[in-house]
């Protein structure tokens, strides 16, 4: 790890002042930037530790009943709140099935999302083609060893996988990031807060250097969801495929539903074809599994992953089973 | 102790845990200059820091670079070699610590962050001769081989004891999935646990 400078900030003003530096980063739970830093990932000069700035902490009901989380709320506090666990079971149970619990005492809300890919390529010790740590180098992926890659929104220049349980709860739910830096506040959508490979291959999210999250919100409780994870280890294991599903009912009958997956592609995954098509539908109608597949009309697989979209598939049925008895 | 690796480090390592309240403990100037940047970083950033642990009960200074984790400090500077390296990137266990009473990865803590925090490690468990009812279920239960992973286990057991998820085998088993054992002596660590668990009950 090569050495850098150091600030703590005790303020937000504090922070994006020091964090619009060149070459700094900011410094939350430590738990990816410690280990980009160890692998050459990334090198900054200096790093901006937030953690002991005030206010960025805590988890409160809004006078409008929205929900807003602090940014810097630890990923066990946020899962183990009984407002979470109560209204928003997808997201409690999405942070739950994601890392170890050492981890998820130190890894932040707000820095989750920050999290990138798993690709071996991009984690490699030594450099191999990838256009996220070395931009036009290439993709190593496309036709290497891709068995974990997308099979939704990946171009030749990135196959990779955005792999945030939580990023995919939020998503589910309309979550809206909230951001500070020297240009004000922005309100970043979570179901576009990650970058397809379309948009720009080498970037992770549209975060700018300098910019914080301060806190994320929620809208209305959806206590009809949940959150499936499939990995080839029960526990502390990335997924393979993930299915988070939001549902609101009346009766029987499915009013609205809010599909995202994780690690399907650089970004949560919304199946918005499946989404209209389950509206109206009875929770036991046969008419769920063409649904859910229709969702899939624009999957495409890669050499090795194409067991990924049938997995996705069945995923997704029992995720919708597992919302409606929630 | 009979191990001459750590009888070389027991002198200081007993100056430390007996030292009462406040150790100082001074890096080699030497050190300190090769390892300084040519021109000091622009306030409010700093290349190196004095900063305070509060370990297993003792209070310890350290002159420390941004860049150094909890975990080095602690064995290389502290001379707490209880607490293991492995992967030295979260993702085995080995280096698990409790800051402020939470259980971490002290591989992925910056000692700088934790300035001012109470620690506890390995050492700090045992009170005096009698093991820590967690030492003793571990050694009751068979509950490990090589014993690399274990000081991390144990304080992993400890704290997933106190924060009640224990209720079944299973929830042991995934509340201490952060804690890799090679030798695989899991449904030993779960039976320590367990028992540790259902006498406090």
């Amino acid at each position: 790890m090569k050495n850098f400078s150091y600030a703590m900030p005790t303020s937000i003003h504090q922070t994006i002042e020091f964090a619009a530096t060149s070459d700094a980063m900011i410094l939350a739970g430590g738990t990816e930037l410690l280990n980009w830093t160890r692998i050459g990932i990334v090198e900054p000069s200096k790093l901006v530790d937030i953690t002991r700035v005030a206010g960025l902490e805590g988890i409160e009901r809004l006078p409008n009943g929205m929900v807003r989380i602090g940014a810097l709320t630890k990923l066990n506090d946020v899962a183990l709140h009984p407002l979470i666990r109560k209204s928003y079971p997808v997201l409690s149970t999405s942070i739950l099935k994601a890392a170890s619990a050492q981890i998820r005492n130190l890894a932040t809300i707000g820095g989750n999302p920050l999290q990138r890919v798993r690709c071996p390529y991009f984690r490699a010790d030594e450099p191999t083609p990838c256009n996220k740590r070395i931009p036009r180098s290439g993709c190593a992926a496309l036709h290497g060893l891709n068995e974990k890659h997308a099979i939704f929104g990946w171009t030749e220049d990135c196959v990779a996988v955005q792999p945030s349980d939580p990023a995919a709860a939020l998503a589910a739910l309309d979550a809206v990031l909230v951001t500070q830096s020297k240009q004000g506040e922005r309100r970043i959508p979570a179901t576009t807060f990650h970058t397809l490979p379309s948009e720009d291959p080498t970037a992770h999210s549209v975060l700018q250097h300098g910019e914080l999250i301060s806190s994320i919100e929620l809208g209305d409780a959806v206590p009809k969801s949940a959150y499936l994870k499939i990995r080839e280890r029960e526990s502390y294991e990335y997924a393979t495929v993930s299915a988070a599903v939001a549902l609101e009912m009346d009766g029987s009958v499915i009013r609205r539903a809010r599909i995202a997956l994780g690690s399907v592609a650089m970004r949560p995954w919304r199946l918005v074809e499946t989404e209209r098509r389950l509206a109206g539908l009875r929770s036991d109608s046969p008419e769920i599994i063409p649904a859910v597949k229709a969702g899939f009309d624009d999957a495409r697989p890669l050499s090795m992953n194409r067991y990924k979209i049938r997995l996705a598939q069945n995923t997704t049925v029992r995720a919708i089973e597992m919302a409606v008895q929630a | 102790m009979d191990d001459p690796k750590e009888t070389r480090k027991a002198f200081s390592r007993r100056a430390l845990l007996k030292g009462g309240a406040i150790v100082a403990v001074t890096s080699l100037s030497g050190v300190s200059e090769a390892i300084a940047p040519k021109s000091a970083p622009d306030p409010p950033f700093v290349s190196r820091a004095t900063i305070s642990l509060v370990v297993n009960g003792v209070s310890h200074r350290v002159e420390v670079e941004p860049r150094s984790t909890l975990l080095d400090v602690l064995r290389e500077r502290l001379y707490l070699t209880g607490t293991k390296k492995g992967c030295n990137r979260g993702e085995c266990g080995a280096c698990t610590i409790h800051l402020d009473g939470r259980r971490v990865n002290g591989c992925l803590v910056l000692a700088i962050t934790a300035d001012g925090k109470k620690i506890e490690t390995i050492e700090g468990l045992a009170n005096g001769d009698q093991l820590h009812p967690m030492q003793q279920a571990f050694i009751d239960h068979d509950a490990f081989q090589c014993g690399y992973c274990t000081p991390g286990q144990i304080m992993s057991a400890v704290a997933c004891v106190a924060e009640g998820h224990t209720g079944s085998n299973a929830e042991i088993r995934e509340w201490m999935s952060g804690n890799i054992c090679r030798c695989s002596a899991y449904p030993q660590i779960v039976a320590a646990v367990s028992a540790v668990a259902k006498r406090n009950a």
